[in-house]
This record gives structure tokens, C-alpha cells and sequence, in this order.
């Protein structure tokens, strides 16, 4: 019999260790499918354009940071709000509607330059977010309607309202009507920092935030209401922090964020507004805010690591003809894994021999 | 030297002179790549293209390898997925319009690779684009849709408002009404070319609102396989789809891409390749039909035939004046028929007649 | 509009509200017991796959459906095992299964696409269903219809008319309270969420075997998250499941029919409707429940149960 006994306090040893034996699991777990379902290909290339391949490579080294960008940012801010207890399920649809809301107002200045654009651009973006965000959290706070079904239904109903956008207003006047919008002129398009790739200033963003939702969380008192208000919501209560703000700022923040990414992926490696701007990067932050135990420097690797398991997945997928649903199942594995490993952490695993 | 060695080194010599012979004649093969937005699965559309693909490998063996890579969303990853073909292939054939934007990039970026993208507008130094005259077939089914429906209502499952999606409404309505003065043309819009749960509410809901033959602008076998089951009529879509709907399907458009990839292929290995742009039909081949339901009256299969036969000798185009547009004003004059730019490749409006309002 | 269409559009909602109908109630009784599983796509999807297969392999239906409830159960316990032995948090474990579900599902069937099968047919009772106007419309339904019917109800009975339905409610308000007085919670959850993945798994072969007889990736199309949409749509009481799938796949079905009447609304607009509806309904009774004191939330749901001893 296996029996789980509580610690005494957390195994420090295993807050390093844990996410190493996951991802080791599921190595070991993908090895055993490949040799299933790979006859005469071996394993060991298969493992090496998945793992090495997007590290070793420039170009690919760097399409890997170009997606963990949006997840970054995406994952930052659900963090803030999972640690309250807030969840935002709907980051896709706010980054969708950040990505119109911004986008928009780069088209509406399709010919005018000025450096001014973009952050207005920007702007535009996050408080696109924000806003739609903002309706979950009314309808929380006023009518208590859980804010995980809001946040979902919006989203269907933000990817509508792109499809209706592309088709109507923002469609390109000259674009043989096509429900895309016009390419973005340059004032509107981000600034690349690495010459000859797709590497924009979003990365920089990125990492920026994280380290400023660090210090955030670590100095700063609203961190503490953070975790609190998600630990204990009636100790939160009692010592006087008030539910209602933090249902705001966690949905607020994490939409403005979700927008913010919305316009950086318009702007940047698509360079317009199409039917397929929403990528699922909204969902896919969700699984980097877990496996970062929502933790923003944790979150700079892990959208690391799910970026590489997309660049390296694409790559296996073109060379040895797999199909792209390789990647959702090594996803899906690594994040049970990494579920199941963190209870080691509070817990010690001990085998009880028992007579009969 | 001893004759030993001598006799080795004429050897040697002569070995080496024929490997450099036959090095030269057996050069390394095309590498040919296809990026599809479905899987091959759908029977529809990417199947069709895949068919092509297939076809160019038969026809050419080992002097081509084809590489093809299915379900590439059309958004910022198809970049970065037609960038990994481009630095390992000679030609690249992006099978849809979304790649449009992507395609040009890359090509900026690989001049000595061929791209050709289908149904797109840009072209470049090293980018073609092709596209085929389904509106043709569209024109063939119209006219046994016409003379099959006793409900006059014909349903019409259609994906996207664009260009050639409303050719192909158009095209069907003016060949249905040309026989049949009162059919009438009902339009549901599913937005998305591949659903077949909603593909099958769609055809369900125009099946109930009275049409009693289906024809779609959607990749899967649902809608016929709910003509199959409901006992009406349908026409397969990009292929052959008897084998779901047996009854159901009187024909099908078959989309038959092989010549014209083996023709760029070819012309890549040949360094004959150049930069055009590619819009055939039934003439070229290009556009074909599936074989005519034998439960068909007679003269319907006859008066099919004629059309096909026509079209194929390029004595008839589907779209011939007098014809207006949906409000009334005029398009065609008696006997015109349309450019291609703008009036086709840009087709924003239904044909007079149509009951249908147009989609925004 | 004509009697024939009239009974055309019924049928299309039914239809498209038993896949909803299967896996809400699944869920619901799983977060009567307090726990909140978001892989229903995941476990619905699995289950449309299974159906499919061995349809295709064995032509044998009843088989057919066992698969899918059996691989709906087989996917759920991997969430069971990890939320209730392995104490993980639900939400993240929810998302993972979903996730798992769909590769997963599209891994498995990718041989599958181009292949067709046998629809499950309706059915045909002598004297009832050619009842005109009556028969038609309820007496000629598809087996899996009537059973999805059956499951509300036994769903309510169990819950509300049996003693182990009480000790499972009473789990999901206060599972520390039920431990102390010595029931085992770990047990009650895990055969709930059994329970749910084999509802979700019918419910997805639904869409395999009847509504479309082939097999696609993503085919459930986001129904799973409709689904737990309508668990608290229906505040947690099984009946109002009906009213809500009904309403939610009439909604659906209505706008392609709009389009049909050429109803002046943009398609886009039209298809935000059966989402925005669920929204305004979660709204309009969060307001009349607001004064009653009674509290239809099961209070422990999403909480993860430590066992003290």
C-alpha cells in the first residue's frame, strides 16, 4: 500500500526536483509511443529534432522565443489572478479582441507614420483586454456568475466578432474581398531586434513584466492579497482585503495582458488581422502559469519549454510525416506528470508493507 | 609498370569515367512540398491536391521527392512551416489562401526556391499563383440540379463570402434557372471550410426549409451523407464521393491538380520554370466530374454531357449576358462574357434572381 | 411555417441537445460531490472516437456505445486518480485531460478519417409513432435519445431519492463534515467522476454515431465547455439540464434556419447567440436566486479534500 504522509514542511529538495522527474516521465512515456508508432525511423533523431533541434538552430532558436512571447505575457497575467482563485479561462478571447482593438487603430492610420503609433497601438490593445475582461468581472462581483463560464463564452463569441470584423469594417478595401485586413504599414509593425528573424520587442516586454510582477509579488502589499485572498477568502476578508478589488485587478491585469499579447502577435509576426489570429496561445498560458507554479520567473521557462515542445513538434511533424497531434498529447502528458510529481513536495510517498 | 597495374588502373579509369557519366545523367531529384490546410482525410479538398501530389510521384519516381505536410493552420505559424520546406526544397505548393501573405515572405527570403500558391493574387519573381474554374462545374450541376429538384429549392452550404465561393453560387443558380425558371437557391453560411457536425446541421436545416438537393462549398462528406440518409440528392465536393453518399450523389467536381504539378514539377528539373498565373477549367482538364448517377433521366445525363462537352471545347462560358446584378443594375450585355479582373476574381454580388440576401 | 417543418426543427434541437444533455448530467452529478472537472471535451471526444471504431470494426452498435462509455470512464479516471489520490489541483488537472483527450483522440483516429459507418437508426414502435403529428415527433427517436432522457431522471433519483444521492450531496457541501462522520469521500468522488467520463463519452459518440456518421478531429467542437456551462445553467438540478441543452441546441440549430429565412442579421452575429444566451441565463438567476437562502453551489466545489488521518 502507498501511503502519503504530510510533511512537515515542504521538500525544498523537490521544488527543483519535481519538475525533473516530470519531465523525465514524459520523455521516457513519448519514447515508448515513438517506438510504437515509428517503425524504421529512430527514435534518437526523432527525440533530437523535438528537444535539440529548436536550441541549436538560429532560426528555429529564435521562431521558439517568437512564441514564447504571447505566453509569457499571456501567463504572467493569469498567474496573478490564479493565485487569487480568479480563473481567467478566457485569456484567448481577450487577447482576440486585444488584437482588433489595437490592430484597429493601426489600420485606421494606415498612412500616417510617426512613432507614436504603436504604443498607441498598444494601448489600444490592453485596454481592448481589459475591457472585455472587465465583464467577467462585473458580472462576478454583481451577480456572482462564476467567471470561468464567462470568460469561455466570450471567447467564442470574441472570435465571432473577428470573423465579423475582417468581414465588415476592417476587411483590406483592396483585397479582393478576402476577409483579411490590410498588411500593416511600418509604423505599425514591431520592431525586430534580431536582423533576419520574425524576434520582436514583445520578448523584451516579456521579460520585463516578469520581473516587475516579481517584484511585485515579493515586495509589494497587493501580492500578499493575492495570496492570501486565494489561500483563505474569509481570513482575506477578515483582515480587511477586500475580495471585490482583487476580483478587478486580477481580471483587469491579466486582460489587459491577454490584449496586450493580441496586438503583439497582430503586429508583429502576422502582420495583419486574419481569421487566424487566435492561436490558443490564451489557453496554452493557462498550462505555462501551472507548470511555473505561478511563479513569474518560473513562467520565463516554462514558456520556454512548451514554445520548444511547439517548434520541435512542427519540425518532427514535416521530417518524419507524424501527425501534429504528437504535440497536444507530449503537452498533455507533461502537465499531468507535472500535476502528479508536485505532490511530492508536500508529501512523502511511503511504501507500507502490510502482512496479508 | 607492371601489366597487373596497368590493367587495374585502366580499370580504375574507366570505372571512375562512367560513374562521372551516369553521376551527370542521374542528377539529384526535384524535392517537391506541399503544405495542406486539412488532412487528406477530408476527401474534399486537401484530397484532391494530395491526389495531385501522388500523381507527380508516379509519374516521375525517383526523380522526385515529395514531401507534404497536413492540417497547417492559416495564421503566423504557416511562415515558419513553409520557411522549414523552403530550406529544403526546390518548389513549394501552398494549397490554400490564407498562406498568401506567408508564402511571399518567405519567398523574399529564398529566391532559388520555386512557391506556387493556390487561388492567390500575388505573384512574384519566383512565386506563381493557380487556381481552377470550379465555377465551370458549378455551371454543370446547376443544370441537373435544376432539372432534378421538384421542390425548386436547391440548398447551398456555403463556407466563406468570398470571390469564389460566390462564383460558384452564382454560376449554379444561372445554370439551374436556365432550365428551370422557378428554382430557387437557398444560402446558409457556416464560416469554416471543414465542421462536419455543422455541415450536417446546415444541410439539415435547408433540408427541412423545403430543398431537396444539397450542393456545398465545405471540404467533408457530411452534407451528402445526410442526402444520403434523408433520400435527396447532393453532388460530391473537390471529389469523387460516392462511397457516402452511393444514391444521393448524382456527380461530383472533382478538382484534378496532378498535370499541373507535374507540369511545374517537370519544368523545375528542366529549368524552364517561370513565374504565371494559372486559372483553368474544364478545357485544361483541370476541372472534372465525377461519373453521372445512372438513375438520372436520359436526357438530364445527355444534356449534362453537352455542357461538359462544351465546356470543355471552350464553346460556352457559365457566366454569359444579359445578366444584372442582384439590385437590378446591369453586369453583362447579350452575349458578353466577363474578364477575369476584375469582374470574376473579385465577384462581390449575387446575379439577379437570387432571393437570398447577400451575406453583409 | 408548415407542420412538416415545424417537426424538422424539433427534431434538429433534440438532436442537438442529447450530446449536451449526456455529458451535463455526467458533470453535474460529479460537481454535486464537490469536484469540478473542465476535461469534458477531453472525455467527450475520446468517447466519439471509440464509438467510431468499433462501429467501423464490428458494425455492432450496443458495442459501439459500451466503447465510448467505457473510454469516456478510462480517460476520467486518469483525472480521478490525479485530483483524488494525488491531491492536484482541478482546474489545471481538468485542462490537462481536455488536452490529452483531443491529441490523444486525433492521434488514434487519424486512420479513421476517411472511412464511414452505419448511423444508428431510429426507431419505430408499431402503433405509436404513426400517431400523426404526435408520432413523429416523439415516439421516432433514436435509442440513445430516449436513454439520455432516462439518465436525467435516474440522475434525480439517485440524488435526491436515495440514501448514498444524500451522502454525495452532503460530500459536495462539506466533505470535512461527511468525513468526520466516517464516509469515504475519496470513494463517493471517484465513482462520480467515473460516472461523468462515461456520460461524456456517450455523449460524444452521439456525434460519431448518429448525428454524422464519420469521424473528424475536434469534432465535439467545444460542446464540452457548453456543457459545464449548462451544469450551472441548471443549478445543479438535473431537470433544468433539459431545458438548457434544449435551449442551447435550439439556439444553435435557429440560426442556420435564420439564414434560411434570410433573416437580416449577419451569421456571425447569429452564431454569438446560443454563448451570449448562456451568459444572460447565468445572469437572470444569479438575480431571482439572490434573495433565497437556500444555496444550490455545492459548497466544497473545486476544493481539494485533505484527509486528516
Amino acid at each position: 500500500m502507498i501511503k502519503l504522509i504530510p510533511r512537515v514542511e515542504n521538500s525544498k529538495a523537490m521544488i527543483i526536483l519535481s519538475p525533473i522527474i516530470a519531465l523525465t516521465l514524459t520523455a521516457l512515456s513519448a519514447f515508448v509511443i515513438f517506438i510504437f508508432i515509428l517503425e524504421d525511423i529512430k527514435v534518437s533523431s526523432v527525440f533530437f529534432t523535438l528537444f535539440a533541434e529548436p536550441l541549436i538552430d538560429p532560426y528555429y532558436f529564435s521562431e521558439l522565443l517568437v512564441k514564447a512571447a504571447p505566453l509569457m505575457i499571456i501567463g504572467l497575467g493569469l498567474s496573478i489572478g490564479f493565485r487569487a482563485g480568479i480563473w481567467n479561462i478566457g485569456a484567448e478571447g481577450q487577447y482576440v479582441i486585444g488584437g482588433i482593438t489595437g490592430g484597429a487603430v493601426g489600420l485606421y492610420f494606415y498612412n500616417v507614420e510617426g512613432f507614436w503609433l504603436l504604443p498607441l497601438m498598444a494601448l489600444a490593445g490592453i485596454l481592448g483586454g481589459m475591457f472585455y475582461a472587465g465583464i467577467a468581472a462585473f458580472l462576478r462581483i454583481r451577480y456572482q456568475v462564476n467567471e470561468i463560464l464567462v470568460t469561455l463564452m466570450l471567447t467564442y463569441v470574441a472570435v465571432l466578432f473577428l470573423s465579423a470584423m475582417l468581414q465588415g469594417p476592417l476587411r483590406n478595401p483592396s483585397g479582393f474581398n478576402f476577409p483579411e485586413s490590410r498588411i500593416f504599414h511600418d509604423s505599425a509593425m514591431l520592431p525586430i531586434i534580431w536582423d533576419g528573424t520574425r524576434l520582436h520587442i514583445g520578448l523584451l516586454v516579456a521579460i520585463l513584466l516578469s520581473i516587475l510582477a516579481w517584484f511585485g509579488i515579493k515586495k509589494h502589499m497587493f501580492g500578499m492579497q493575492i495570496k492570501i485572498s486565494g489561500s483563505a477568502p474569509r481570513a482575506a476578508k477578515f483582515a480587511g482585503f477586500d475580495d471585490n478589488k482583487t476580483v478587478w485587478y486580477s481580471l483587469l491585469i491579466s486582460g489587459g495582458l491577454a490584449g496586450l499579447a493580441g496586438l503583439f502577435e497582430a503586429a508583429g509576426p502576422a502582420g495583419q488581422l486574419t481569421p487566424g489570429l487566435p492561436q490558443f496561445y490564451g489557453f496554452t498560458a493557462i498550462i505555462v502559469a501551472f507548470l511555473a507554479r505561478l511563479h513569474p520567473i518560473g513562467i520565463l521557462f516554462s514558456s520556454l519549454l512548451i514554445a520548444l515542445s511547439y517548434v520541435g513538434g512542427e519540425n518532427v511533424q514535416i521530417d518524419y510525416n507524424l501527425p501534429s497531434s504528437i504535440t497536444q498529447i507530449f503537452q498533455g502528458m507533461l502537465l499531468f506528470y507535472f500535476l502528479a510529481c508536485d505532490i511530492l513536495i508536500k508529501y512523502k510517498v511511503v511504501l507500507n508493507k502490510t502482512k496479508d | 609498370m607492371s601489366n597487373r597495374r596497368f590493367s587495374s588502373v585502366i580499370k580504375l579509369s574507366l570505372l571512375s569515367l562512367v560513374l562521372a557519366f551516369t553521376g551527370n545523367v542521374a542528377a539529384d531529384p526535384v524535392r517537391a512540398a506541399f503544405v495542406y490546410i486539412g488532412p487528406t482525410g477530408d476527401h474534399g479538398w486537401t484530397f484532391a491536391h494530395d491526389q495531385g501530389a501522388k500523381y507527380v510521384k508516379e509519374k516521375m519516381g525517383d526523380d522526385v521527392v515529395i514531401t507534404t505536410v497536413e492540417s497547417v493552420e492559416e495564421n503566423s505559424d504557416s511562415e515558419r512551416v513553409i520557411t522549414s520546406l523552403a530550406r529544403k526544397n526546390d518548389i513549394i505548393f501552398t494549397t490554400s489562401f490564407g498562406y498568401m501573405n506567408p508564402t511571399i515572405k518567405v519567398a523574399k527570403r529564398y529566391p532559388d526556391v520555386k512557391f506556387e500558391h493556390a487561388t492567390g493574387y500575388i505573384q512574384a519573381d519566383n512565386v506563381s499563383t493557380y487556381s481552377a474554374r470550379f465555377y465551370e462545374g458549378r455551371h454543370v450541376i446547376g443544370k441537373m440540379a435544376g432539372r432534378m429538384t421538384k421542390s425548386n429549392v436547391i440548398g447551398y452550404i456555403a463556407s466563406f463570402p468570398i470571390p469564389e465561393v460566390i462564383r460558384g453560387i452564382n454560376a449554379a443558380f444561372l445554370a439551374a434557372r436556365s432550365v428551370n425558371p422557378d428554382v430557387q437557391v437557398k444560402v446558409v453560411w457556416v464560416y469554416t471550410w471543414y465542421d462536419p457536425g455543422k455541415e450536417a446541421d446546415a444541410a439539415n436545416a435547408l433540408i427541412a426549409q423545403g430543398a431537396d438537393i444539397l450542393m456545398q462549398h465545405t471540404d467533408s462528406t457530411a452534407p451528402i451523407t445526410v442526402a444520403e440518409e434523408k433520400g435527396i440528392y447532393a453532388f460530391g465536393q473537390a471529389s469523387n464521393m460516392r462511397e457516402w453518399g452511393p444514391n444521393a450523389q448524382l456527380t461530383g467536381i472533382i478538382d484534378d491538380w496532378g498535370p499541373y504539378y507535374l507540369d511545374r514539377v517537370q519544368a523545375v528539373k528542366d529549368g524552364t520554370w517561370a513565374s504565371q498565373d494559372t486559372f483553368d477549367g474544364v478545357q485544361q482538364g483541370m476541372v472534372k466530374f465525377a461519373p453521372l448517377n445512372n438513375s438520372m433521366p436520359v436526357d438530364v445525363k445527355n444534356e449534362a454531357m453537352k455542357a461538359i462537352i462544351d465546356l470543355s471545347m471552350g464553346a460556352i462560358h457559365p457566366f454569359t449576358g444579359p445578366i444584372n446584378k442582384q439590385d437590378g443594375s446591369p453586369w453583362l450585355a447579350e452575349g458578353e462574357t466577363p474578364p477575369n479582373f476584375p469582374d470574376l476574381l473579385t465577384m462581390d454580388f449575387y446575379v439577379e434572381g437570387i432571393d437570398s440576401k447577400y451575406p453583409n | 411555417m408548415n407542420e412538416s417543418l415545424f417537426i424538422n426543427i424539433i427534431i434538429g434541437i433534440s438532436i442537438a441537445s442529447v450530446p449536451l444533455i449526456f455529458a451535463a448530467i455526467g458533470e453535474l452529478l460529479v460537481e454535486r460531490s464537490g469536484v469540478l472537472n473542465l476535461g469534458v471535451e477531453g472525455m467527450m471526444i475520446v468517447g466519439a472516437l471509440m464509438g467510431f471504431v468499433v462501429q467501423f470494426h464490428t458494425g455492432n452498435s450496443y458495442l459501439a456505445v459500451l466503447a465510448a462509455l467505457f473510454g469516456g470512464m478510462a480517460i476520467a479516471s486518469i483525472f480521478a486518480f490525479l485530483t483524488q489520490y494525488l491531491l492536484t489541483n482541478q482546474v489545471a488537472t481538468g485542462l490537462a485531460l481536455t488536452l490529452f483527450g483531443l491529441g490523444f483522440s486525433a492521434f488514434v483516429g487519424r486512420g479513421y478519417t476517411e472511412e464511414t459507418i452505419q448511423l444508428i437508426t431510429s426507431i419505430h414502435i408499431p402503433v405509436l409513432s404513426d400517431i400523426p403529428f404526435i408520432g413523429p415527433l416523439i415516439f421516432s427517436f433514436n435509442p440513445l435519445v430516449y436513454i439520455a432522457f432516462l439518465m436525467v431522471y435516474l440522475v434525480w433519483w439517485f440524488l435526491f431519492k436515495t440514501k448514498q444521492g444524500l451522502i454525495l450531496r452532503s460530500i459536495g457541501d462539506n466533505h470535512d463534515a461527511a468525513h468526520a462522520i466516517g464516509h469515504n469521500v475519496v470513494r463517493y468522488r471517484f465513482m462520480a467522476i467515473l460516472f461523468g467520463g462515461a456520460m461524456a463519452g456517450v455523449g460524444g459518440a452521439f456525434l460519431s454515431l448518429v448525428q454524422v456518421p464519420i469521424w473528424g478531429e475536434d469534432m465535439t467542437a467545444g460542446r464540452g465547455w457548453i456543457a459545464l456551462g449548462l451544469v450551472v445553467f441548471a443549478s445543479w438540478q438535473p431537470f433544468r439540464i433539459i431545458l438548457g441543452a434544449i435551449l442551447f441546441g435550439g439556439i444553435t440549430i435557429l440560426q442556420l434556419h435564420a439564414q434560411g429565412f434570410d433573416i437580416r442579421i449577419s451569421a456571425q452575429y447569429l452564431s454569438m447567440l446560443p454563448y451570449l444566451a448562456t451568459i444572460i441565463i447565468l445572469v437572470s438567476l444569479r438575480m431571482r436566486l439572490k434573495n433565497k437562502t437556500n444555496r444550490t453551489v455545492p459548497n466544497c466545489l473545486g476544493r481539494i479534500f485533505h484527509s486528516t488521518t
